[in-house]
């Protein structure tokens, strides 16, 4: 196997060094050896921003397609959806602690990204920063239930703003790679 | 094998009654369950204040003898995009592609291509870093080069939820959550990529706009 590769690997130098792109030669970096071949196309399947979006937000029978649309074009495909849904699950909405209404709420949410500060704190909410990242301890559900039923002040509808599991059943590392050991 | 855990898992979860999806995992038919199935994103600060740590992971739901079964699907891409002129358009993406036991981290660099496709080309690992896979068991490995620090292999899942009262909720059949109330994913693991590069890689100040997609090769 490690053979094969070496000689697939050597074959497709070759063809490159023949095809006179001489500006990309192997340098001294991991060289032939360990270099495999990843060439490829590869298609999108599955896609990620925010917790839970796709979960909560987009109806059954659309949620393969939401998966296989880039975020610049999430918006205009999905925020009605979005703001249907959002009514649905909370008729009484009116806006959320973050003073957003319901097609602002969703307008936002539709674009599945993660926003992430560069200039210190990273967390989807610890009580001061807003949206500046996801650490591994946020309780990241909790902040959505209350942003959909929690209204302007995170009081309203308590018995669905909170799920009540506040941290993991494992302990997070300081160091890298943060993550808790596997059960 | 695989196929077969696949269909084993789907069966318990029906018989346990719950339709699980939470985060991102099995959060849509076409990757439900499989080797693309993206179940979480973080990104965050780390532990030295002038690197980002980016996580995926992905397979989620594996129970502790599923796991030491589990692997890396090799034509399966992560890609952790990252928007830094506020357009949700990538402008650098970092490529996690196993292979033959090691899990190949290209970037953070412009992508050949944006949008739904990703070409790579029999260059494209040359000169990157590159991590070997920890099995299931085995201390964390941990490779740095070029100030990008890599990890690949199962962890536990650290999303916490009561999902199963969320769905009884959403069911009509509770009123509401139980205090305390109960982690649906206690006890599970995932196979997770974890790439941390300094912030000067990825735009230096500002705010980014980040997340991650699973590609499989065509």
């Amino acid at each position: 196997m490690k053979i094969s590769n070496k000689i697939l690997g050597l074959a497709l130098i070759a063809g490159f060094l023949g095809s006179c792109q001489t500006d990309d030669i192997p340098g001294n970096g991991m060289g032939v050896d360990n270099n495999p071949n990843l060439a490829g196309v590869y298609m999108q399947e599955d896609q990620m921003g925010r917790p839970a979006v796709n979960t909560v937000f987009v109806t059954s029978g659309n949620k393969d397609q939401f998966n296989v649309t880039t975020p610049s074009e999430q918006n205009a495909a999905f925020q009605p959806m979005f703001e249907s849904t959002l009514l649905a699950l909370n008729p009484g909405y009116t806006t959320n602690a973050l003073g957003m209404d319901a097609p602002t709420f969703t307008g936002a949410l539709a674009t599945d990204v993660l926003n992430v500060s560069l200039d210190g704190t990273t967390t989807f909410f610890d009580g001061t920063n807003v949206l500046t990242g996801r650490a591994l301890a946020d309780d990241v559900i909790t902040v959505e239930l209350l942003l959909i039923f929690g209204g302007p002040d995170f009081t309203e509808n308590p018995d669905f703003s909170d799920d009540h599991v506040d941290s993991n059943d494992k302990e997070f590392l300081t160091s890298f790679p943060y993550l808790a050991s596997p059960h | 094998m695989k196929k077969s855990r696949n269909i084993l898992g789907a069966g318990l979860l029906l018989v346990g009654g719950l339709f699980l999806i939470s985060a991102d995992h099995i959060d849509a038919p076409a990757v439900a369950g499989g080797t693309s199935d993206i179940t979480d994103f973080y990104a965050f600060q780390g532990e030295n204040q002038n690197n980002m740590v980016f996580v995926a992971n992905v397979q989620g739901l594996l129970s502790p003898s599923a796991t030491s079964e589990a692997s890396f699907d090799e034509s399966v891409m992560i890609e952790f995009n990252i928007d830094t002129n506020g357009d949700f358009i990538e402008d650098l993406v970092i490529q996690a592609v196993p292979r033959n036991g090691k899990m190949y981290i290209i970037g953070p660099v412009a992508p050949m291509q944006r949008g739904l496709s990703s070409t790579l080309t029999a260059e494209s690992a040359k000169d990157v870093t590159s991590v070997k896979i920890t099995n299931y068991g085995e201390d964390a490995i941990i490779t740095s080069k070029n100030g990008i620090t890599a990890f690949a292999g199962p962890r536990d899942d650290p999303f916490f939820f009561d999902f199963a009262q969320y769905s009884a909720i959403i069911a009509g059949e509770a009123s509401g959550f139980n205090n305390p109330g109960s982690d649906t994913f206690a006890g599970t693991n995932v196979m997770s990529v974890v790439v941390e590069v300094p912030k000067t890689m990825i735009g230096a100040s500002g705010t980014i706009n980040t997340w991650v997609e699973s590609k499989r090769k065509q």
